[in-house]
């Protein structure tokens, strides 16, 4: 299986999409048909494809695996690719999102498809290089040129406020950035080098491990994104496209979650463990805070966006415990929240796209004629809420018990999330679905299409199998995530150990 | 000097040679010929340009000519390669608006080959006297070349502030020069950085020292020295604006690091601090200056005095990989200048001629899509976006600038570069986000060709950066 390239081939195939894309014609009488077909397929086949990095995973390495290197540019960055427990998952929910996408803008892009269709695909792209990634350079480069994509699918097939919305969400995920460009080349004169697999195996001295770890963080909480840095994620994601809201939620808040693990919590561990009571309670803040500012939007795709900063809260608390059951509920909180989340944005875009309206008060009562939409809803909003036997209670509770063995005080702060999170959910299912239907323009509305259930139902099937049977996931996980643990708790000891030499 | 010595020195300067030979050639051709000549002279300036790279390149080989006046090595070649691209280049765009723009005469082509010529040998000059000479050779002729359009007002105006300022700092330059002889005795590059040491250098050499660099910064156009940029990028016809953004700049800068790398190496802590503050305060200018604009020529001026400020970061570093940097930095610099000033002749509508104004783009992306996907790929690589070109030259200035510890400069350049991405995402937003006002006229051929290379250089970056780096890192060498 190693023999050939796969992670090159699933992370440049959708390439090939758009290189047929390019030959397509939009306005000739098939130009529509062919230019989605093109792109469902491409995206198809590279998930299809990522199967293959799972089927050929070896569970018990905690290394990384199928590894591929070049040498790339000079000056020590090379084309370093290779996926291990903590990343592979990551490239698997990237690519399985992406056919939900095209079909989510099956008729509800009437604009320039085909450049809607390229901007998804090289997304695409750069989302799974970021993931298989093992030069930190090129990494960043992946981290970098998502914005591209993203910034052009906000402001031309975004709402009415879609320029503020698309600048805003360029220019704070830069600046963050920037940040974490120059503590890459502060690593780089100190390590010699820019291979992530090399850097790992450095220890930084603990003073620069502060201050990279800093720079790190600029860049990673805004990507998150973490209280106070959350501000524009509410209006990214109510302006975006139902599918580029869906690749938002589901794949890009969770670059920072993987770039504080595989980075911030690997590299500088003695930072890491300095710091841990300031992340904890941004993440406090963050679940309690804005779970209240959730409780109080007027607007469905709003709510869902607040939530999920609070989700997020979780990851990061679960990140920072620094214990298996910590890191393994937060990789797993990021997974089954991109299920999730990107579930109930697709569950707004069935009702938007019928009444061209996210207002909570425009619906109430679509029990009545929607009821197959009802029992989607309903399932999603329950694992949003983090019901025992969907996805989302598993990924809590992990992190919250995670959090319990470090720091008692914070996981009962955290646990309150819970109950705020069921209160704004509810309330929110409660007054789009529940009620008498007495507004006009609802009645005529018809149930979920064909489209709409083979968007609906996988996730849903998914979201209940890994509620009820999540240990395939903890398995590809396991192995790296005690290799890292172990690699952190040695590096603490052995700080501590230097401190007391110096004492005696 | 013996005749051995006297043939060697020609060899050396061959390029230049033919250079200065064929202008006075394309001169004499001018004037028998008559007015209507412009177009056989721009064509025959054209291939004399290119043979006298092609000469530089295949030809030419390395050391000092003409009792060390002049220098020919590694680092010369690769910026005369860029030189002389920027100009063949600039040349090329002229062909379809030598009429409008009144640069039909045949002046213009061998004002572009005298003013390359100055170029050339600013790059290879390495003594006072010579490096004064050239520059002054170069600075005529533009000076000539931006007030060309006789019958615009605001191209004659351009010429004459050009001028006006550029004759100030050629004489503070002057002046600085006469310092630096009068406190080492020297004139060579070399013999000054053997006369000079760090613990022993006199105020009057700080003094001429800074005349020095100010006169330089004026033609990089670094803040403080930076005023006539926009009036200049404004006024000037629009060919003429895009040869200047791209080779002078590069001749300069070339100069620049050689002056300070090889003739001020002794008293790095004095120039550093400088360089330092110029590049500080031309990336903050160039990036909070530029949000107002709205005339792309204008705008294209700041952004070029903030792209100057980047460079100079890497020079600031002082260091091999400050260098190789800077010569990167001007590469991808020069590219992306070019491709930019492509697409801004391009913007012509079918009645009324050039537009300048940024909302003319507006809807570009529903009406020409492979303009306004190379202007698109050409503005994130200004704004130092990966994976385009413009994000590695900023890389390896940064990465200079880290390594010297030189840190506030660094996290300040970054921080300017998110400002300065606000408005170059105002361009991608006016061609992406805006309805279409109207449409331009059938682009030309080569324009076309300009920038769509320099698109595909910007996007290719990543698979042929490993040879230009090595090409620049060779040419950082010669300095260590």
């Amino acid at each position: 299986m190693t023999d050939w390239p796969i992670l090159s081939a699933v992370t440049f195939l959708p390439l090939v999409g758009v290189a047929l894309l390019l030959l397509t014609r939009e306005d000739s009488p098939y130009g529509r048909r062919n230019i989605l077909n093109v792109a469902l397929l491409t995206t198809v086949f590279t998930f299809v494809l990522s199967l293959f990095i799972w089927i050929g995973f070896d569970y018990s390495n905690p290394g990384f695996q199928m590894t591929e290197k070049h040498e790339w540019l000079g000056t020590g960055i090379s084309y370093h690719l290779g996926v291990d427990g903590i990343s592979m998952l990551f490239v698997i929910l990237s690519t399985f999102l992406m056919p939900f996408c095209v079909l989510a803008s099956w008729n509800t892009i009437e604009k320039r498809l085909k450049a809607y269709m390229i901007a998804f695909l090289l997304l695409e792209v750069f989302m799974v290089g970021v993931f298989v990634s093992l030069d930190i350079v090129l990494f960043y480069v992946f981290f970098e040129a998502g914005l591209i994509p993203m910034f052009i699918i906000i402001g031309v097939w975004g709402g009415k406020d879609r320029v503020y919305a698309s600048y805003k969400f360029f220019l704070y995920t830069l600046l963050g950035s920037v940040l974490m460009l120059l503590a890459i080349m502060a690593m780089y004169w100190q390590a010699g080098t820019t291979d992530i697999t090399e850097l790992l195996a450095y220890n930084f001295p603990a003073h620069m491990q502060t201050w990279l770890w800093l720079a790190f963080f600029a860049s990673f909480a805004v990507k998150m994104p973490m209280w106070p840095v959350h501000t524009w994620l509410p209006d990214a994601h109510v302006q975006a496209p139902t599918a580029g809201s869906v690749i938002l939620a589901g794949v890009l808040l969770k670059l920072g979650g993987y770039g504080f693990i595989r980075f911030s919590l690997a590299m500088f561990p003695l930072a890491s463990d300095y710091f841990a009571p300031f992340v904890f309670t941004l993440s406090v803040i963050a679940i309690i805070y804005t779970s209240l500012v959730a409780m109080m939007q007027d607007d469905i795709k709003k709510l869902i966006a607040y939530s999920s900063v609070a989700h997020m809260g979780y990851v990061t608390m679960g990140i920072f415990a620094a214990n298996a059951q910590g890191l393994q509920g937060a990789i797993f909180q990021m997974l089954s929240h991109g299920i999730v989340s990107g579930a109930l944005f697709l569950c707004v875009g069935v009702v938007y796209d019928r009444l061209h309206t996210r207002e909570i008060s425009a619906y109430g009562g679509l029990v009545n004629n929607m009821p197959k939409y009802a029992v989607a809803f309903m399932l999603f909003t329950m694992a949003n809420v983090g019901l025992p036997g969907t996805s989302g209670f598993v990924g809590e509770f992990m992190t919250l018990l995670g959090v319990f063995r470090a720091n008692t005080w914070v996981a009962l702060f955290a646990t309150t999330g819970v109950i705020l999170s069921a209160a704004y959910a509810l309330w929110l299912y409660r007054r789009v679905i529940f009620g008498a239907l007495e507004k006009e323009s609802l009645k005529s509305l018809l149930d979920l299409s064909g489209r709409e259930k083979l968007l609906l139902y996988p996730l849903g099937i998914l979201t209940i199998f890994f509620g009820v049977y999540p240990s395939p996931v903890f398995d590809v996980t396991a192995a790296s995530v005690d290799a890292l643990l172990n690699q952190y708790s040695a590096a603490l000891q052995a700080a501590q150990h230097s401190v007391a030499l110096l004492a005696n | 000097m013996t005749a051995d010595t006297i043939l060697a020195s020609l060899q050396l300067s061959m390029p230049e040679i033919i250079l200065a030979v064929g202008a006075l050639a394309l001169l004499m051709i001018g004037v028998f010929s008559g007015e209507r000549s412009g177009t056989t002279v721009t064509g025959l300036a054209v291939a004399l340009l290119i043979i006298s790279g092609l000469w530089l390149v295949l030809a030419t080989g390395e050391g000092q000519a003409y009792g060390g006046a002049f220098i020919s090595d590694p680092f010369a070649r690769f910026m005369k390669v860029l030189a002389l691209i920027g100009s063949i280049t600039a040349m090329v765009m002229t062909v379809g608006h030598a009429r409008s723009d009144q640069l039909d005469r045949f002046e213009f082509p061998v004002l572009i080959v005298l003013s390359t010529l100055g170029m050339l040998l600013m790059i290879s000059a390495n003594s006072l006297l010579s490096l004064y000479l050239a520059l002054e050779l170069q600075s005529l002729a533009l000076y000539v070349v931006a007030a060309i359009n006789r019958e615009s007002l605001r191209s004659t105006e351009a010429g004459l502030k050009y001028f006006v300022l550029g004759a100030l700092s050629s004489g503070m330059l002057l002046y600085g020069m006469s310092l630096v002889y009068g406190f080492t005795g020297q004139i060579g590059f070399q013999e000054i950085a053997s006369a000079l040491t760090a613990e022993g250098r006199s105020l009057g050499l700080v003094f001429g020292l800074v005349f020095i660099l100010a006169g330089l910064a004026f033609k990089i156009s670094a803040v403080p020295f930076h005023m006539w940029t926009p009036d200049v990028y404004e006024g000037a016809p629009t060919p003429v604006t895009a040869f200047f953004a791209a080779a002078p700049k590069v001749a300069a800068m070339a100069m620049l690091v050689r002056i300070v790398i090889d003739a001020f190496e002794p008293v790095v802590a004095d120039w550093q601090q400088v360089i330092v503050f110029i590049s500080i305060a031309s990336m903050l200018l160039g990036s909070f200056a530029a949000i107002g604009q709205k005339n792309i020529k204008r705008l294209m001026a700041y952004s070029s005095i903030g792209h100057m400020g980047y460079a100079l970061v890497g020079l600031a570093a002082g260091s091999m990989a400050g260098v190789r940097g800077v010569a990167l930095y001007m590469l991808i610099y020069m590219v992306m200048t070019l491709g930019t000033f492509a697409c801004i002749l391009a913007m012509r509508r079918k009645e009324g001629g050039n537009v300048e104004d940024i909302n003319d783009l507006a809807g570009l992306s529903s009406t020409n899509p492979f303009m306004a996907t190379v202007l698109t790929v050409l503005m994130f690589s200004l704004a130092g976006i990966p994976p385009m070109a413009g994000f590695f030259a900023k890389y390896f200035v940064f990465m200079a600038a880290i390594e010297a510890h030189l840190y506030a400069l660094a996290i300040i350049g970054v921080l300017s570069s998110v400002v300065g991405a606000y408005y170059y995402l105002r361009v991608i937003k006016v061609m992406w986000f805006d309805e279409p006002t109207g449409e331009f006229a059938r682009t030309s051929g080569e324009l076309k060709l300009v920038f769509g290379l320099s698109g595909l250089f910007v996007l290719g970056y990543i698979l042929i950066g490993g040879p230009i780096g090595n090409a620049a890192e060779a040419a950082a060498r010669t300095f260590f």
